[in-house]
């Protein structure tokens, strides 16, 4: 699988090249600026890009307004952003196409390997990995005044966290020790509490829960 | 705004005499008995001031003096374009009430608000209902021509402005003189505008004042400094007690680790994991810091998209409203920043509000922000809270801050900051 990464301090470039490739990554181009990728994107064709959202050469935002303009010449290019602090605001931007193959966490999430590995493949293969902060700020946000989101429980609360984070039922299944099985019946559920749409594909799935997460605001 | 209309069209002209009508009719209704009840209150509170009494409610009415006239301010900004200066100078914040009430006593500008608010509660009165008048009255004088004069002419008539109205032709004489007086209306908005120049000369500081204005100066620089250095003793000691401290454990993990590594496997992976914990908690407690100094999304989109940012974070539905332009100065963007977040916490810790706007706009060289929210009211600049901390933060810039907040709400938070 071939990686365009951007990354301006060289320390985390150089580690986060060693961590791809040891995991069997192809790292098409390791690029320190924002114009440095905007070309990459274009030219290189990669199947996934891992980007830091502040790049030179003004260290504003340059690396995440590369990434939605790649998006918008090649919709669905997968896109993982990694950043110091994450914001609503920008995990919207992010998932405003509706097509998924967004990421979007904090950069402490490269300390566990294995997590963030997954959550590489995940946005390549087309699936979305939302940093748990931003969910809990959105979690918290409509726990306020939401009557659907009331009614669920606790377990539930906490299978919609995960499932929101871009998760997959397995996963689920896994980190909180339970059969797939209770998992897709939690799942089922959810979806007929919060009256959403059911359906099988895992990806439309977990859109449709960011959407309902984040109406209304 | 009048002069954005004054040469347009027929259309927009009309809609600038109504409007100024309306605005002088709103004014003339608060100005008199604002003006008179303030007065009167700080004039018996001033006097009350050798028996004891007087100290503790004079602070309190001089500050409530201080916002009607920074209402004013605002709504002469506002409405014609007229800027009036704010010189206070910044009141002691932890001072007793004594110290306060001689601090405040002292300050020329307290006095200067004292004599306007005669000027407000006469002349100001008459310009403000003028304009008013000039607009509505005529309406009334054709309503009478039109046949409302027959009902009081079993009872004497009716009198219409020097006109007695006691039958078709008299009624007729008075539709004439409302159709003179309202040929005069297109003067109501430079009525309005004369009422806020008035305002202006009775508040705003003369060329022989600038000594005055070198002292505010001096004070809000002092007040900035005395801030920035609190600042950075708080950032120190943050640091600290918090990730430094966290990094000395980290490392004193890493060489147990090392010694344990042949020996104990099992007891350094226990330890690698806690080492790793400590590296997630040092970098949380540096993220909340440098949000605390200088958030990232105002480094990295300016001040809109961080008030947008931030709105997201509160749990009350917020709703910003943006008007796009060029970013401003980072120490003015900055200063705003802050001010609008202490200004939105104040909101939501104690308005019981469930719906906040924020408005940010600039005009004419300000950067005007208006935080509404619909909660229980109330909110008073009082020494020591949240909105006095940002009266004196927006002071450095020369901004000013304007507080609306009528028992049961709403409360309106107006904001002024130079930023040309």
């Amino acid at each position: 699988m071939r990686v365009v990464l951007a990354e301006d301090l060289f320390l985390l470039r150089d580690g986060l090249v060693r961590l791809l490739e040891a995991h069997d990554f192809e790292i098409a181009a390791a690029v320190e600026s924002g114009p440095e990728l905007a070309r990459a994107l274009a030219e290189l064709e990669p199947d996934v890009a891992v980007v830091d959202v502040r790049l030179p050469p003004t260290h504003t935002d340059e690396g995440l307004q590369c990434a939605l303009t790649a998006r918008r010449n090649r919709p669905g290019l997968p896109v993982l952003v990694l950043s110091q602090h994450v914001e609503q605001l920008y995990a919207r931007e992010l998932l405003a196409d509706g097509t998924g193959g967004v990421g979007y966490l904090l950069k402490d999430r490269v300390f566990d390997a294995e997590q963030f590995v997954d959550a590489v493949r995940r946005v390549a293969s087309g699936g979305t990995a939302m940093d748990p902060q931003v969910i809990q700020q959105l979690l918290s946000r409509r726990a306020a005044d939401d009557r659907p989101l009331a009614r669920l429980t606790p377990r539930e609360l906490e299978v919609l966290e995960l499932m929101a984070q871009g998760r997959s039922n397995a996963a689920i299944a896994g980190q909180l020790v339970v059969t797939e099985r209770a998992i897709a019946k939690h799942t089922s559920n959810i979806f007929a509490k919060l009256d959403l749409e059911v359906s099988d594909d895992d990806n439309r799935r977990v859109l449709a829960v960011l959407a309902y997460l984040d109406q209304g605001r | 705004m009048t002069t954005d209309t004054k040469s347009g069209s027929p259309a927009g002209r009309m809609r600038a005499v109504a409007l100024a009508a309306g605005r002088g009719f709103v004014l003339a209704l608060v100005t008199l008995p604002g003006a008179v009840v303030l007065f009167v209150l700080a004039l018996l509170s001033i006097t009350l001031v050798p028996f004891g009494i007087g100290a503790y409610t004079t602070p309190w009415l001089l500050t409530g003096v201080r916002m009607f006239a920074d209402w004013r301010r605002v709504l002469a900004a506002e409405w014609c374009g007229v800027r009036i200066p704010s010189t206070y100078r910044p009141v002691p914040k932890r001072a007793n009430p004594w110290a306060r009430t001689y601090a405040m006593l002292r300050d020329p500008a307290v006095w200067r608000d004292l004599r306007w608010l005669q000027v407000d509660m006469t002349a100001g009165f008459v310009t403000a209902l003028l304009a008013a008048v000039l607009v509505f009255y005529p309406l009334e004088g054709f309503v009478i021509a039109a046949g409302l004069w027959r009902p009081f002419a079993a009872s004497g008539g009716y009198w219409y402005g020097f006109v007695h109205v006691t039958d078709q032709t008299s009624a007729l004489l008075a539709g004439a003189l409302a159709a003179a007086l309202l040929a005069l209306s297109p003067l109501a908005p430079r009525l309005l505008t004369a009422h806020f120049r008035l305002t202006r000369a009775v508040l705003g500081t003369t060329q022989g004042e600038l000594a005055e204005r070198v002292r505010v100066l001096t004070e809000t620089r002092k007040d900035a400094v005395d801030t920035s250095a609190a600042e950075l003793r708080r950032i120190e000691r943050d640091l600290h007690d918090g990730a430094q401290a966290r990094l000395v454990a980290m490392g004193m993990d890493l060489g147990t680790i090392e010694a344990l590594m042949d020996k104990d496997p099992a007891k350094a992976k226990q330890l690698l994991a806690q080492a790793r914990q400590s590296s997630v908690d040092a970098l949380g407690e540096l993220r909340d810091l440098v949000r605390g100094i200088h958030p990232p999304v105002l480094a990295e989109r300016g001040l809109g998209d961080a008030v947008k940012a931030l709105a997201l974070r509160l749990p009350v539905a917020t709703e910003v409203n943006v008007e796009p332009g060029e970013r401003t100065d980072a120490p003015v963007e900055s200063a705003a920043y802050f001010a609008v977040s202490e200004v939105l916490t104040n909101a939501v810790k104690h308005s019981g509000a469930d719906r906040i706007w924020v408005d940010l706009h600039r005009r004419d060289g300000m950067l005007r922000i208006s935080v509404t929210d619909n909660g229980k009211g109330g909110a008073v600049i009082a020494a020591g809270s949240g909105l006095a901390g940002v009266e004196r933060r927006l002071g450095t810039f020369d901004g000013v801050l304007a507080v609306s907040s009528p028992a049961g709400g709403p409360t309106m938070v107006t904001m002024e900051i130079p930023c040309a």
